[in-house]
Order: structure tokens, then C-alpha cells, then sequence
């Protein structure tokens, strides 16, 4: 039987045969791989890229106590991109299953319709749910537009749920007993942080303190961004930091879900906050393509 | 004779658009075949399965038709000097043409031409030429691009593409992609590419590679493979929307029977349906006696389920959503619907709008308001503001959060179980009714005064804020909303006007914007649902829009006797009586002016008045009834008197005070009787009596 560990490895292995570069984890918090530089600031532009990386997403909101056995504040997600996306990517896909051992002439597979869409992001795309006997396994998603802009490429995004896969393989019931590897389960490692991070959340955040993070990134990202905007100098154009102000986004968005997920978040508030983030979101991919851009032209 | 196969081969095609995709395939294919003069005699059937769409035009003609161009020159009198030689016009047209004059012909009005045979072009070459333009001419709700932003844009990416002219590849090319003669089969049971010549060997060749290509066809294997599958006493709960959905969803689909553990029945039978239909796809099974048994049937898209696995899975999966619907069940019991109101503070209703507590207050307000005008008694009173008052608190519900579309029905099975009466249960059950127009109503006094507020709340507050429907945007599905307003009044019988819906509604500077969109959906309804005529259905509108029900009674009553001979005449009268008027300075400028019957000078005037003084005694009463139809009929009785009236009365008479006094006497009649309908919209029967 393979292990939660096993269908990592033989994913991450698939796709570096495929070209992929396997990456570690983003080391910020967030909602999804989708979020990542690896993903946000790579499918902007013409430059082909191939990747792949196992992301644990944080979603306040979602987290149970560690008492339901099918949701999780943080569930980890194995993010592809191919981009461009290639003629076959869907038959790479189900070969990628076949890999690790879903014999697909004895399942029922089926692609049905489910577009994406980030509000926060400025992102959307159109795409399917994979699903396996019943079970969403995978959402496959061809990129029409990030942080407001059109893409000029459509790159194919793949985002496992390794949890929900790895019950599938190893039909349990319950996330929390599936093999980690031969001698721990998933509860094992990560029950601790269901319970204590849904407390966090819901219970303990301070408010306040909540508030005036998000405030403080806000303002740091705007700074950064108007700061390479009046840049002339065009080699401290090229290195400016337009990462770490995406990375202020980034935690502005996971401060966002917190303060959500403690019901801090009034109803006028909320859609007004949504488009703070994204505002923020939008200005860095903005920047980050003509920095781009510049950098294509001196390396030309 | 030739025959053409196109088959688009795509990645998956969301299943809710194949229809659609299906239907402007072909005409988008017999407009072209039209338009390069292809069309004659062709016959064109699409199939569809998600990955492909498939064309089959029999019977093309193997190329255009050929035919003349004629090009003409001047005219023979200015081509020509008196001496019979060719003018400088001529020669220009000659040398244009490149064609000597003697060689011309003279049309018949007298001009110089020249005529060019215009060979008909082949088919194949026009085929490749239009092929391409009606692929990508199918319209679709959102569609992609995946070559690139300039590349060609379709719902799914193309990755084949079969065009095949009487087995002849018919060449062009889409985002890379060429025309060929190679398809490929299921993307388990097929086996690669497969070269077919476009005949019946097509249809063979996928059919051995997994691929039921006719729709009809899988939904006959869906259907009978399903039936064998249940067992002894049990019966498929059926349901066309699903299985159509599903033999989209499939090339090769094969019934599963899985089964659940019998404990779950005890969920409601609402949750464990839209689990099994909504969001997994599966039909139902159910007992003899109609109610839910612990089975199900999934449809696979594959060949066969040997080992059981396919069953596991579902059967698996279809455990985790009942479980989850079990914990929802009974986390969400920690809190009464009642202690949620206050949480419906942070759940938004519309950003300037505020929140679903504040659409709450809305609704307790109008729901107050409505219960006044229905004279309900006090305990159905209490009982509708109770359910209102409750009605949105499902909505912080976990149940609610998974499963959206049960809103309303969860907050009446919460209450229920939450030792509410019965009547307000039911109430916060049916306050989302009616969905649609065949949707069912609520079924009492309370719920219907529950969906009223609600929808009424909700249009009120959109039309305040500017959030109109324009065209055919309607996002918040306000349309919708005011048709179920309609319906629950007029089809429940309730006698409401729409002045104090307006009113009461509170769309501000709106006001009459929503009271005209009311009116037009209750004209939709007269039409759709009522089944009467457009001119019945003006002429209601027009005497009088204010009391739906009282329309509703006056359209019956008019319809019925609309085609009666006396009827028929007095509606041209009436419209002769409007001309007239409206010629001297219309009806209003009468309004005020008291007819003399001292004034009258001729018998037909003084019968006329004698008969109108008594029709309208007579119709007053039957009016207090709603009895129209009988006040029409008595109407009808005025006919001989009226036609008197016209032969014999002329109504512009040269007397000002005497003319007058007819005028209004004529406006005085009109405004009396034409509080039912305004008989001048009556259209004539195609037989009917000629003025």
C-alpha cells in the first residue's frame, strides 16, 4: 500500500520526468499553491515554465478542531504548472494517477465542469474537477487571467488534494488515519495543529492585533510597489524587491481569512477588504511584468 | 450526391452546454451550405458526446452550380455615333472588359454586356473554407484560448479535428491543429488513433474503441442497465435532467448499483436527495410506497465495474457526504434558529443593502404590513412574523454552507425539530417558493405571506439602489422574484394591490419602475400561465392593473365573452366612441362634464341613456361580485341601443352646447363601462362584424 509519503514522492518523480522542476514549499501562509510565487508571478508572461511543489493551504475557515475526518484547517496540495499547457496534459494527468497504482480501466474518471475563480487574486480560469468513483481528486484549471491581467499564454494548473488521494489509495475514512509513512498516521503528525490552529482562529486571535498586521503589510506593499514605480535607474529596477512586496500580499490575504475566521469582519467590511487585497494583488503583478519586461530586454 | 463527416474532437465539454453546442453547430452549418449556394437538399444531423461534436451532412452537392455574370456597359444609344461606330464609351468598356465591342451582347433594356461564366466551385474547397468559421462561430458561456491570447478561442481546447468529404480529407487548420482522417476512442477503452473514411465504418470504429456515439443511445444504456440493476421491490426514482446530464458526461456509460447503510434514512430526506442527485450524480432508489431506499445508482464512464471497485468508491464517497450531513445535523443544534438571527449580522445580503439581519427587519415590516391587508387573524399573524423572523437564520448554519440550495428548507426542518409549531416550520420551509414558473407555491396563509415579504423585500431594496434589470441582465434573478409574487397572489388568490405592494416594498425614488416591472411580469402571466390573448390581456391591463386576482377575474370573465356576436359589435362601437373623443380633445377633457338629458333631442339618444342608466345599476352589482363575465353580458345588452345610436345620431352635431352634451355623454359611457377591460383593444375576429 502506498503511503501519504509514497504518493508524494512518485508524484514529485512523474513530474520531474516530465520536465518539472520540483520546488519546495512556498515559505509563507497560503490559501492554496495557487498563491505562490512559483504560480501567481510564473504564469504572467511569455517565458515557458514547468513546476512542481507540494503547498499545505491554510484556510482558517475550513478548520474543524481536528474533530471532522474530511476537513482540515491545512491540507497540503501537490501544485503542477505546465506552461505552456501541452497538447496531452490531460492524458499526462491520468497517466500521473496510473502512477501511483489507480488502475483507470477499473475506475470511474470523469472531467466535470468547474471554473476558478480568485476574487482576491484578480485570477480566474475555466477548467474541470477531476473525479474519481465519485471523489474530487484534482482540480485542473486552464489560466485565462492573474492579478488582472490576461495571460498571454493559457497555462494548465494542476492541484491534487494529497489527503483526499491518498484515502482514496488507502480507503480509509478518516484523514487523520491515513499512513504517513509505515509507522506514523496523518493525525499522528498534524492532529495538533487542527486542534490548535482551529482555536487560534475561532477562539483566541486578538482582534486588534489581527488588524494592525494587516494594516502594516498593506502599507509596506504599497510603499514597495510606488517605491519601483519612481525607480529611473534601470539595474535598481531590475532588482528591486517586487517579491517581498508580494509577499506582503500574501500575508495580507492569510491576515484576511484569520480575521474572517474569527468573525471580525463586518458585512461592509468584507467585500471592501476583498478589494484591498486584490488591489494590492493587481499593483505587484503589474509591476512584476514590466520588471520582467526590462529584464528581457537587457538579457536579449 | 456527397457526404460530409466534421467531428471536433475536445478535451471534456461541460455537459450543461452540449445541447446548445449541438444546436448551433447545425444551423451555423445550414447557413453557411446556404450562403455558398451548398444547401439544396442537404440533410444535416449533429451528435454529441464530451469530447466530441459531431456533424453528418448527407447529400451535398458535389460542387456549386454554375452560372452567368453579366457585366454591364452604357447604353446602346450612347455606345454608338450616328454612324454605327463605337464612341469612346464603348471602346473604354472594351478594353475594361477586355472584350471587343462586336463581341458584346445589348440586354434587354438596351445596354452593352458582356457575360462571364462563372464556373461553380467544388465543395471540398468551399467546405475548407467555411468548416473553420462555423467551428469557431458555436457559441459558448465562457469560452478559452489555449494557444495563446490571439489564438482561437472554443470551450475546451480542439485536439483533433476529423473533416472527411466522401472519405477525402477536406484540409484546414484551427490553433495548430489539422483536418485528417484519424480519430480516437474512449480515453481507457479506446486504442489510439483510429483511421476511418467517414461512413459507416466511423460509427463502427469508435463504437469497438468504447464510444456510444448517439446520445439517444446511451441514454437508453443508462436508462435499461440502471432498471436491471435495482432490485426486486425497489424502483428507480427517475429524473430527465440527470440522465441527460450524465449520458454527457460519458462515452461508454455503465450503471453501478451501491448501496448505504439503512441508519442514514433517518437524515431528511431533502438533505440525502440533494446529496445523492445534486452533488454526486447518482439516481435515487426508492420502495414501492414512494420513500427513499438505501440504495443508489452511479454511472460510470467506463466498461463494466468487474472487480467492485467503481461500487466502493461511490459508495465510500456517498458515506463521507452523509456522515458530514450528519455532523452538520447536529453541530448545528448547539444553536436554536432563534439565537442566529443575531449571527445574520455578518452574513451579507448586498453590499449597500447590508445584511441578511438587516433584509430580516425588511421583511418582518412588510410581512406586518401584508398580514393588515389579508385581515389575517391574530395567530396566523404570529405565526407568519415568528417564521419571518426565523426564516434567514439557516443561513449561518453549517448544513447550509455544504448544501446552498436546501436554504429555507433546512431553517423549517431546524424549526421543526426545534419545537416550533408546525405552521411556522412550514412557513420557513416555503418561503423561497416559487423557484420558478412551474415551481409549487407555499401552502399556507403564513408561508405565503413569508415568500411575498421576502421577494418584495428584496426587489424594494434592489430598485432603491438603482439595481434595475436591464434587457436580458437580471443577475439577481429580480424577474424571477416578481413573477413568484405574481403567482403567489394571483394564483393564491389574494387581494392585494400592487400600489400597496410598492408602497410598502419601499424602492424609494423607484416606486413606479417596480410597480411597471410587477405589472409586466402579471402581463407574462396572463399570457404564459393564464393562456389569454394579447388583446384580452391589454384590455384588462389597460381598464385597470392595480388588483392582480381582479385582472386575473377580468381576463376569465372577458375571454369567455369576447367572441359572442354582441360582443364583438360593441368592442368596434367602443373603439368608434375612442376615435371620436380622442378627435375632439380626448376622453378626459368630458370627464367632468355631467351629460343633460335635457339636451337630448333624438329617441335613439334617450333609449341609449334609458338602457346605459339601467346596465350600469345592473353592473354594479354583479362588479361588487366579481361576477364580470355577468356584467359583460349585460354590457353586450346595449348593442341594439348603441347601434341605433350610430345610425341615427350624429355626434358632431353643428349645435356647440348639443355636440358637447353627446361628447359627454359618449365619455361618461366609456369611463362607466370600461372599468372590466377597454373593449377598444379587443382585436375583431378574423369573421367578425366589419364597422
Amino acid at each position: 500500500m502506498l503511503t501519504f509519503q509514497d504518493v508524494v514522492m512518485r508524484l514529485n518523480d512523474y513530474w520531474a520526468r516530465q520536465g518539472c522542476i520540483i520546488q519546495a514549499p512556498f515559505d509563507c501562509e497560503v490559501g492554496a499553491g495557487t498563491m505562490c510565487p512559483e504560480t501567481f508571478l510564473r504564469v504572467l508572461g511569455p517565458e515557458p515554465y514547468r513546476v512542481a511543489y507540494v503547498q499545505p493551504s491554510r484556510r482558517p475557515t475550513d478548520g474543524r478542531y481536528g474533530e471532522n475526518p474530511n476537513r482540515l484547517y491545512k491540507h497540503m496540495q501537490l501544485q503542477v504548472i505546465l506552461k505552456p499547457a501541452p497538447h496531452d496534459v490531460v492524458e499526462l494527468y491520468l497517466k500521473s494517477l496510473e502512477e501511483i497504482g489507480i488502475d483507470l480501466t477499473k475506475h470511474d474518471c470523469k472531467l466535470e465542469e468547474d471554473n476558478w475563480e480568485s476574487p482576491t487574486l484578480g485570477a480566474w480560469g475555466v477548467g474541470w474537477q477531476v473525479m474519481l468513483d465519485g471523489l474530487e481528486v484534482t482540480q485542473f484549471t486552464y489560466f485565462q487571467q492573474c492579478g488582472g491581467l490576461d495571460l498571454d499564454t493559457a497555462p494548465a494548473e494542476l492541484t491534487y488534494g494529497l489527503e483526499r488521494l491518498t484515502a482514496f489509495i488507502q480507503d480509509v475514512e478518516s484523514v487523520y488515519d491515513i499512513q504517513w509513512n509505515d509507522r506514523w498516521t496523518y493525525g499522528d503528525v498534524r492532529l495538533a495543529d487542527e486542534e490548535q490552529y482551529s482555536t487560534y482562529n475561532f477562539d483566541e486571535a486578538d482582534v486588534d492585533f489581527v488588524w494592525r498586521e494587516f494594516k502594516l503589510h498593506e502599507a509596506e506593499c504599497k510603499r514597495l510597489v510606488a517605491a519601483f514605480h519612481e525607480r529611473k535607474d534601470p539595474q535598481a529596477r531590475r532588482r528591486f524587491p517586487l517579491l517581498a512586496a508580494f509577499d506582503q500580499t500574501l500575508k495580507c490575504s492569510h491576515l484576511f481569512n484569520t480575521l474572517q475566521a474569527r468573525g471580525a469582519i463586518s458585512v461592509t467590511e468584507r467585500a471592501q477588504v476583498i478589494q484591498r487585497v486584490r488591489g494590492l494583488a493587481v499593483a505587484v503583478a503589474n509591476a512584476w511584468v514590466e520588471q520582467q519586461e526590462e529584464i528581457a530586454e537587457v538579457t536579449a | 450526391m456527397s457526404d460530409l463527416l466534421l467531428e471536433i474532437g475536445t478535451e471534456e465539454i461541460p455537459a450543461r452546454m452540449i445541447d446548445g453546442a449541438r444546436r448551433d453547430l447545425a444551423r451555423l452549418t445550414l447557413e453557411a451550405l446556404k450562403r455558398v449556394d451548398l444547401e439544396a437538399g442537404v440533410s444535416v444531423a449533429v451528435e454529441a458526446t464530451p469530447r466530441r461534436l459531431v456533424l453528418i451532412a448527407e447529400n451535398l452537392p458535389p460542387k456549386q452550380e454554375d452560372r452567368t455574370l453579366t457585366m454591364y456597359g452604357p447604353a446602346q444609344k450612347i455606345a454608338f455615333d450616328p454612324d454605327g461606330n463605337a464612341t469612346r464609351a464603348a471602346l473604354g468598356f472594351a478594353q475594361k472588359m477586355g472584350t471587343p465591342v462586336n463581341e458584346m451582347k445589348v440586354s434587354p433594356d438596351g445596354k452593352l454586356c458582356v457575360e462571364r461564366p462563372i464556373l461553380g466551385r467544388a465543395a471540398a474547397d468551399l467546405l475548407a473554407e467555411i468548416l473553420p468559421e462555423i467551428i469557431l462561430g458555436i457559441h459558448f458561456p465562457r469560452s478559452m484560448h489555449w494557444t495563446g491570447r490571439s489564438g482561437p478561442r472554443f470551450i475546451r481546447p480542439i485536439r483533433w479535428i476529423v473533416a472527411l468529404l466522401d472519405g477525402a480529407v477536406v484540409p484546414f487548420e484551427i490553433g495548430g491543429v489539422t483536418s485528417s482522417n484519424q480519430t480516437w476512442g474512449h480515453r481507457r477503452l479506446g486504442s489510439g488513433a483510429l483511421t476511418v473514411t467517414g461512413g459507416d465504418d466511423y460509427r463502427s470504429a469508435l463504437a469497438a474503441n468504447g464510444v456510444v456515439l448517439s446520445t439517444e443511445e446511451r441514454c437508453r444504456r443508462i436508462e435499461t442497465e440502471s432498471e436491471a440493476l435495482v432490485p426486486a421491490g425497489l424502483r428507480l426514482r427517475s429524473n430527465p435532467g440527470l440522465l441527460r446530464t450524465l449520458a454527457y458526461e460519458t462515452e461508454f456509460p455503465s450503471a453501478v448499483l451501491g448501496s448505504f447503510d439503512p441508519e442514514y434514512l433517518d437524515l431528511p430526506e431533502e438533505v440525502l436527495e440533494t446529496v445523492m442527485l445534486t452533488h454526486q450524480k447518482y439516481f435515487a432508489v426508492e420502495t414501492e410506497s414512494g420513500s427513499l431506499a438505501s440504495s443508489f445508482v452511479a454511472i460510470a464512464n467506463s466498461g463494466g465495474d468487474p472487480d467492485g471497485e467503481i461500487r466502493r468508491g461511490h459508495e465510500r464517497v456517498l458515506r463521507a457526504r452523509f456522515n458530514d450531513a450528519r455532523f452538520f445535523w447536529e453541530f448545528d443544534q448547539r444553536l436554536s434558529l432563534a439565537d442566529r438571527v443575531e449571527e445574520l449580522k455578518t452574513v451579507t445580503f448586498q453590499a449597500t443593502l447590508g445584511s441578511y439581519w438587516d433584509k430580516t427587519e425588511s421583511n418582518w415590516t412588510i410581512a406586518r404590513g401584508l398580514a393588515a391587508d389579508l385581515e389575517l387573524d391574530d395567530p396566523t399573524v404570529d405565526a407568519t412574523l415568528r417564521a419571518v423572523r426565523l426564516a434567514k437564520a439557516d443561513l449561518t448554519t453549517e448544513m447550509v454552507g455544504e448544501f446552498p440550495e436546501l436554504q429555507g428548507k433546512i431553517g423549517g426542518l431546524y424549526a421543526r425539530a426545534q419545537g416550533e409549531s408546525q405552521e411556522v416550520a412550514d412557513a420557513i420551509y416555503d418561503h423561497y417558493l416559487p423557484a420558478g414558473a412551474a415551481d409549487q407555491l407555499p401552502r399556507s396563509a403564513a408561508g405565503q405571506v413569508a415568500a411575498l415579504a421576502d421577494k418584495l423585500a428584496t426587489l424594494g431594496g434592489m430598485f432603491r439602489i438603482g439595481l434595475v434589470p436591464t434587457g436580458s441582465k437580471d443577475p439577481l434573478a429580480l424577474r424571477r422574484a416578481a413573477y413568484g409574487v405574481v403567482r403567489i397572489i394571483v394564483e393564491g388568490d389574494l387581494p392585494l394591490q400592487l400600489s400597496g405592494l410598492v408602497t410598502g416594498a419601499g424602492a424609494g425614488e423607484n416606486a413606479s419602475s417596480l410597480r411597471a416591472f410587477l405589472v409586466e411580469r402579471l402581463r407574462h402571466w396572463l399570457l404564459e400561465s393564464g393562456g389569454f390573448a394579447s388583446d384580452v390581456v391589454q384590455a384588462v391591463l389597460t381598464a385597470s392593473d392595480n388588483v392582480p386576482v381582479d385582472v386575473a377575474a377580468r381576463a376569465r370573465a372577458l375571454a369567455r365573452v369576447r367572441s359572442t356576436p354582441d360582443f364583438e359589435s360593441l368592442a368596434v362601437s367602443f373603439k368608434r366612441i375612442r376615435n371620436i373623443l380622442e378627435k375632439a380633445g380626448g376622453t378626459d377633457s368630458f370627464a367632468n362634464v355631467v351629460p343633460d338629458a335635457a339636451l337630448f333631442d333624438s329617441d335613439a339618444e334617450v333609449d341609449l341613456h334609458e338602457a346605459l342608466e339601467r346596465v350600469e345599476d345592473e353592473i354594479f352589482s354583479h362588479n361588487s361580485r366579481r361576477d364580470y363575465a355577468a356584467s359583460l353580458t349585460e354590457i353586450a345588452t346595449l348593442r341594439p341601443q348603441l347601434d341605433r345610436y350610430f345610425d341615427e345620431v350624429l355626434v358632431m352635431a353643428e349645435d356647440e352646447a348639443v355636440r358637447r352634451n353627446r361628447l359627454a355623454f359618449l365619455a361618461h359611457m366609456l369611463v362607466q363601462l370600461t372599468t372590466i377591460a377597454d373593449f377598444a383593444a379587443i382585436a375583431p375576429a378574423p369573421s367578425g362584424n366589419k364597422p
